[in-house]
């Protein structure tokens, strides 16, 4: 089942759906691996899995750092393939998305990539320096594969813009909350409640938005106004805080109702 | 062929917030460069107050002593604040001021294109941020001195190198952010389109004037025209005035740094270590390694010590249009000297990687035929760098008594 029917699926079981983020080899393979098991035995439903960059410009401070760090201990693309084929197997109730900046995908080989993604059961990528102006092969070979090329929806897009990405891609749509780079707050207010429906009135697919959510009344809060809440910065926060073991209870925290 | 493509080249790899951004800023420059008037005002805006035309100089000394070909030199450092720098950034500062922007933001290496934006902001009257890469703000402490007293405010960059590419980096964080108030002042022909454009079209100031000059000095076009090449705008500018005439040689010099087998340098365009890549929103020549991840780059002078090459300069040397050539440290540390000696002209370290390999090749041309060197900007501004790199004992001794002095002792 492709990304967005297994979403709608899910839909029609709870309201609000978890997506979580990772970067691969941050601090280690082995501390993602328990992170993950962590995730998926506590109902996430997607997780992004960030393939290491030295240039993450549309990255926050936690992110970079969690980038660099994992390319000075020798993380290398092909460990991150491996990894996440072990994942996919180990976690079949997951929904596991690549996420990274596009050199990483140019540079392995734009096909060879999406076929190995494909050939391990990814569900789809999110490469937020690719805009569809420059992603016209990107996207051909992940609708080929029917894989999920997520788009990105920003408060600065005009609803043309919104209309035009929206056909573009597949999965869901990546709500971007608030100008800025990730990881920082963003109160639930008037204006994030009107952007969300200018972005819901743009497409049918499922909505993604992370605002920085650290609990279940911000998750409770996109009730009936998106679809998955993105919990990107706050868990590689939380591991290197409290280690591994903190991330179930806190997935489950945002779950419970 | 794609708009702000050049060959495969280019194009605006942006993250989809700073969309509307763009689709902005490109209505804005391409209204310019439809207006006439626009040209007229920041020709005159540079004459009245940066002092342009520059000179071309012909440097008669240097070129009996090398006993081949005639050697021009274009002055760009007595443009105001010392480099080729502020051409674009005067141009860009008309623009952010018909754009209704009231902030402008700046990566730098060196120091030399904050310092000329933290020059056009105060002249402009626009709040200024820069970001130099922590390393850069440790040596080059007396440009973070000017632009913190031209009433900028200087970020240190912490992260990856903590040098050029970070700053440019942290720049764009900064822009994603505050977009609507803001505009980023890129320093080069690099990143998304219509950057490489715009700043080639704001330097080829340079190329016109050159061009008008060595018709007059000379009655002729010269054989050959010398840039240094990091990001590649001052190269940009002076080949412009020149690309339309085949017969005229365009060498790009880059930095050899410790020797392109050493690993130490910064050559995109000869080393093996460079490949096609995408990143910092445009695709070129990366110097990176076989994942993707940028490497680190070597130069003796900062402004040369990056990843990336201008798209346009990577299309014209594919084409064969630009030669490319790498100068190292320790030819360009005897270029400097030579100049010096010879002409009383001071080359910032950038520009001396050009007299470095023209004085390699004059003396094998004709005394017919002519050169030009493009200076892009001047070295005594660099002179705790340059005194530095010459290893200079009086300096050395100067330094550590000014600093017991400041201590109190």
């Amino acid at each position: 089942m492709n990304l967005q029917d297994d979403l709608r699926q899910r839909l029609t079981r709870k309201p609000v759906l978890l997506m979580t983020h990772l970067v691969l080899g941050y601090p280690s393979l082995a501390v993602n691996h328990e992170v993950i098991r962590q995730m998926a035995e506590n109902g996430v439903d997607c997780i992004e899995l960030q393939i290491p960059f030295s240039e993450p410009m549309a990255d926050g401070p936690v992110i970079l750092k969690a980038n660099q760090e994992a390319l000075a201990a020798g993380i290398k693309v092909r460990d991150c393939l491996a990894f996440a084929a072990e994942m996919v197997r180990e976690f079949p109730q997951v929904n596991f998305l690549f996420m990274t900046y596009y050199n990483v995908v140019f540079r392995f080989g734009l096909e060879e990539f999406i076929r190995q993604a494909a050939e391990t059961g990814m569900k789809g990528f999110i490469i937020p320096d690719l805009p569809p102006e420059e992603g016209s092969e990107y996207l051909r070979l992940a609708k080929e594969q029917d894989l999920a090329a997520i788009m990105f929806f920003t408060p600065t897009s005009t609803d043309a813009r919104m209309r035009e990405v929206a056909s573009q891609g597949g999965g869901f749509i990546y709500c971007v909350a608030r100008k800025g780079v990730t990881g920082q707050h963003t109160e639930v207010d008037d204006s994030l409640a009107a952007y969300l429906s200018r972005c819901r009135k743009a497409t049918e697919l499922p909505l993604a938005v992370g605002f920085g959510i650290a609990s279940r009344e911000d998750v409770a809060m996109l009730e009936g106004r998106a679809d998955m809440a993105v919990i990107g910065t706050a868990t590689i926060k939380l591991v290197d805080r409290e280690g591994a073991a903190a991330v179930g209870p806190f997935i489950r925290s945002l779950a419970e109702s | 062929m794609k708009k702000g493509y050049f060959g495969q080249w280019g194009g605006a790899f942006i993250p989809e917030v700073l969309h509307q951004t763009f689709a902005e800023l490109n209505a804005a420059y391409e209204a310019a460069r439809a207006d006439a008037s626009f040209w007229q005002e920041y020709v005159d805006l540079m004459a009245n107050y940066s002092g342009r035309p520059t000179p071309l100089t012909f440097a008669e000394n240097l070129s009996n002593q090398l006993g081949g070909a005639r050697i021009y030199i274009k002055r760009e450092d007595l443009n105001h604040t010392g480099a080729h720098k502020a051409n674009n950034v005067m141009g860009q500062g008309l623009l952010v001021r018909r754009m209704g922007k009231k902030r402008v933001i700046a990566e730098t290496g060196a120091g030399q294109h904050g310092v000329a934006t933290a020059t056009m902001a105060a002249r402009f009257g626009f709040a200024c941020t820069i970001y130099m890469g922590e390393e850069d703000v440790a040596r080059q402490r007396p440009n973070v001195f000017w632009m913190e007293k031209l009433g900028a405010t200087v970020v240190p960059v912490k992260d990856g190198s903590r040098t050029l590419k970070d700053a440019i980096n942290e720049a764009f964080r900064d822009w994603v952010a505050s977009m609507d108030t803001t505009h980023y002042v890129l320093g080069t022909a690099c990143g998304p389109h219509p950057f490489p454009e715009m700043v080639a079209w704001f330097q080829s100031i340079i190329g016109q004037e050159a061009r008008r000059q060595i018709l007059e000095q000379r009655g002729a076009m010269p054989d050959r025209v010398y840039a240094c090449v990091g990001g590649g705008s001052n190269a940009m500018g002076i080949f412009q005035g020149f690309l339309d005439q085949p017969e005229v040689e365009l060498i790009g010099v880059e930095a050899g740094g410790k020797g392109l087998d050493t690993g130490k340098h910064a050559s995109r365009m000869l080393s093996d270590r460079a490949a096609a890549g995408v990143a910092q929103g445009y695709k070129t020549k990366f110097l990176q390694d076989s994942d993707g991840q940028m490497l680190d780059t070597h130069s003796i002078s900062a402004g040369l010590d990056y990843v990336g090459i201008s798209p346009i300069l990577a299309d014209l040397g594919e084409k064969g249009r630009v030669r490319f050539e790498a100068a190292t440290d320790d030819e360009v540390l005897a270029a400097l000297q030579l100049t010096m000696k010879t002409e009383g002209i001071i080359p910032a370290l950038e520009s001396a990687h050009a007299f470095a390999q023209a004085i390699k090749e004059a003396p094998q041309m004709s005394r017919e035929q002519a050169i030009i060197i493009n200076m892009s900007g001047r070295g005594d501004k660099d002179i705790f760098t340059i005194a530095h790199a010459f290893n200079d004992p009086s300096w050395k001794e100067f330094i550590v008594r000014r600093a017991e002095e400041y201590r109190g002792k």
